[in-house]
This record gives C-alpha cells, structure tokens and sequence, in this order.
C-alpha cells in the first residue's frame, strides 16, 4: 500500500501549546528516583508478608494492594500513560479489563470441576 | 519501496518547520481528559498524538499483557480445580543460609534486581531526552546487564527446581500442575527479559553509532524502556499470584 500520508494539520507539539509535552517525556529525574525507592520499599513490604507468614484475608488483601500500588506506579510514571492523552489512556488500559470476564468464568469452570472430583474421583 | 519524502507536518517528531495550523484545530488538539478523548477520535484524522513507534509498541504489549493474562487465569484455573494440596511456594523457593531456611529469599533478590533495572532504564530514557545519547546507551547496558543478571539467578532457579524433581507433569510435594503452570510462566517471562536485554543492546549500539543523530531524535530508547517497564510489570503480577499466594 502507498502511504498516502494526508497532511493532518493538527499533529504537532510545537503549534498546541497544552500538548508541548507530547513526545518529550522528559520529567525530572528526582521523581524517577523517589518511585524507584516507592517500588523498593513496596516490594519490601510484600516479601515481608511472606517472610511473616501472615495468613488469610489479611494475607490476600495485602498481596493485591501492593501489587496494584506497584503496577500503577510504573504504568502512570515510568511508561509515562500519566502524561499520555486521554485517547490512548483508553485504548491501552480498558481492553485488559474484559480479562476479568476470562477470570471469572474460570473461576466458576474451576470450582465446577473441583466439585466433581471431589464426588466422583477422590 | 514507501520512504517518500513526506509533509512535515504530517509526521510527528519532525515538528520544527511545520506550518502553523488552522486556530480550530489547534483547539481541538489542546484539549485535555474527555474533550480531548471525542477531539482525537472524530474528523477522521491520526488518534494517536504520538509517534507510531510509541503507539505499535503499546499496542504491542496490550496484546502481550492478554498473553500473560490468559497464563495467569489457566494457572488460577488448575490451582482452583485441583483436590490434590498446592506446594507451599514459599517453602519450595526458599534458600539455605546458613542452618536457616530463608523462604523466597532468591525470588526476592530477583524482584530487587528487575526493579533496579527498571530504575536504570527510566534514568536512560532521560538522557535521551537530554540530548545525551553517551549515558543513555551507558544506563542501557547497565539495564541489560541487570537483565541478565535476573535471567541468569531464573536459570539458577530452575536448575535447583528440576534437581529437587520437579517436573511439568509432577513434583514431590502435592499437584501436579504446580510444575507446568511454573515453567510455562516463569519461562515465558524469562524469555521476555532475554529478548528484551538483545532489544536493549541492539539499540543501545545503534545509539551510539549515530543512527539517530540525523534528526537528533532519541525517543527510540523510550519506546524500548516501555518494552522493559512491561517486563518487570508482568513480574509484578508473577510474584504476586505465583510466589506469594
């Protein structure tokens, strides 16, 4: 296919002032050094979790935050989507959403099958 | 054969001499959050205000986040249905030190290393936009030799995993899934952080040589450190549900 590049008027960071940070991600490095530490002590604190062998909800609800505080923390600032237009916000990060769906009929499926081989194969 | 010579104003990066545009469009282009959302989707024209390098890559890892994603549901799928009890990860990955047993003390080294590279790699990404290619292919190498280093302590882990008798189709201490799940994922990431320190070294020469100088733009290295920041956020959701549940 021949590239038929249509000149789009409206691409640039150097005309819309509002969007002069588009493609120069360039952010202080102060910030990317107190995420890095927020990462280390994070991480710290879900190995603690193990090494304390704490247990049940306590346990699960601990593991999900940090990990969540974690992948939020380099998703919106070291990949940058902080900063990033609303449009591809959207199109990057909604899609993963509908694993929940993928996650839910199979925690269903499991249980279902768990169930069954407790009757029939125990 | 497509490398006409194009419109500046039409490519993104090159933005210098670019004609100054229509004042409505320039408004649409400005807006921000939801406005921004219905501007950049309507009139038929470019989305994505990046470059397409940016896009592919994100559009990229979308589809690779579906790939560790359906992993991490089959694992979640097996664990569930199992009647046979899950191995204690963190008594099957701990170390010996001494007459102690450290429970995950490797896997944690190598979530610290992963970290670590990642820092490096952030660090790298703004000397590119310092104009500073010199310590922004130094802090690459410095992120792939981290990288390495995390696939090297994985083969170590591996090897003391398969000596224990740990195969994909059984282990010593209770379901046999816990095996297949393990090497299918943690091999799959593993094989991202090699692909990702050959990315990394490629570009990192292709920096240094001058390649892009021509039009001194060096958003490159932060399209490859998107690459790099997914790998070590996969790792975050492997040692979340893998290692720590």
């Amino acid at each position: 296919m021949e590239a038929v590049h249509t000149p789009t008027p409206t691409t640039n960071s150097t005309q819309a002032p509002a969007t002069a940070d588009q493609g120069h991600q360039k952010h202080p490095i102060g910030l990317y050094l107190k995420i890095w530490l927020l990462l280390f002590v994070l991480s710290a604190f879900s190995y603690m979790v193990d090494y304390f062998q704490l247990q049940g909800l306590l346990r699960w609800s601990l593991i999900i935050i940090f990990m969540m505080l974690k992948a939020g923390l380099i998703v919106a600032i070291f990949m940058h989507m902080a900063w990033e237009r609303m449009a591809l916000i959207c199109a990057i990060l909604l899609p993963p959403l509908v694993l929940l769906v993928l996650v839910g009929l199979m925690a269903s499926e499991g249980g279902y099958t768990h169930l069954m081989r407790v009757i029939f194969y125990r | 054969m497509s490398a006409l010579p194009i419109d500046p104003a039409a490519r993104p990066e090159a933005g210098t001499t670019a004609p100054q545009p229509p004042a409505a469009a320039a408004d649409a282009t400005g807006a921000a959050g939801w406005r921004g959302f219905v501007a950049d989707w309507s009139s038929d024209r470019q989305a994505f205000q990046v470059s397409w390098g940016k896009a592919m890559m994100w559009i990229f890892l979308l589809s690779d986040t579906f790939i560790f994603g359906s992993f991490l549901t089959g694992y979640m799928t097996v664990r569930m249905s199992t009647t046979v009890p899950w191995p204690n990860p963190s008594e099957v990955f701990a170390l010996h030190v001494g007459a102690t047993n450290v429970p995950l003390l490797l896997i944690a080294i190598m979530t610290f290393v992963l970290i670590t590279s990642s820092g490096t790699m952030a660090m790298a990404v703004n000397c590119a936009y310092s104009r500073d290619k010199r310590n922004a292919a130094r802090l690459m190498v410095i992120t792939a030799a981290f990288g390495a280093l995390f696939v090297g302590m994985q083969a170590f882990e591996w090897t003391k995993l398969i000596a224990d008798g740990v195969r994909p189709w059984g282990n010593p201490w209770g379901a046999a899934q816990f095996g297949s799940s393990f090497f299918m994922i943690t091999g799959f990431h593993g094989l991202h952080v090699s692909g990702g320190v050959v990315l990394l070294l490629l570009f990192a020469r292709k920096l240094v040589r001058g390649d892009y100088d021509r039009k001194a733009n060096y958003q490159i290295v932060e399209v490859v450190g998107l690459y790099w920041h997914f790998v070590d956020l996969v790792w975050v959701f492997i040692f979340a549900f893998f290692y720590l549940w």
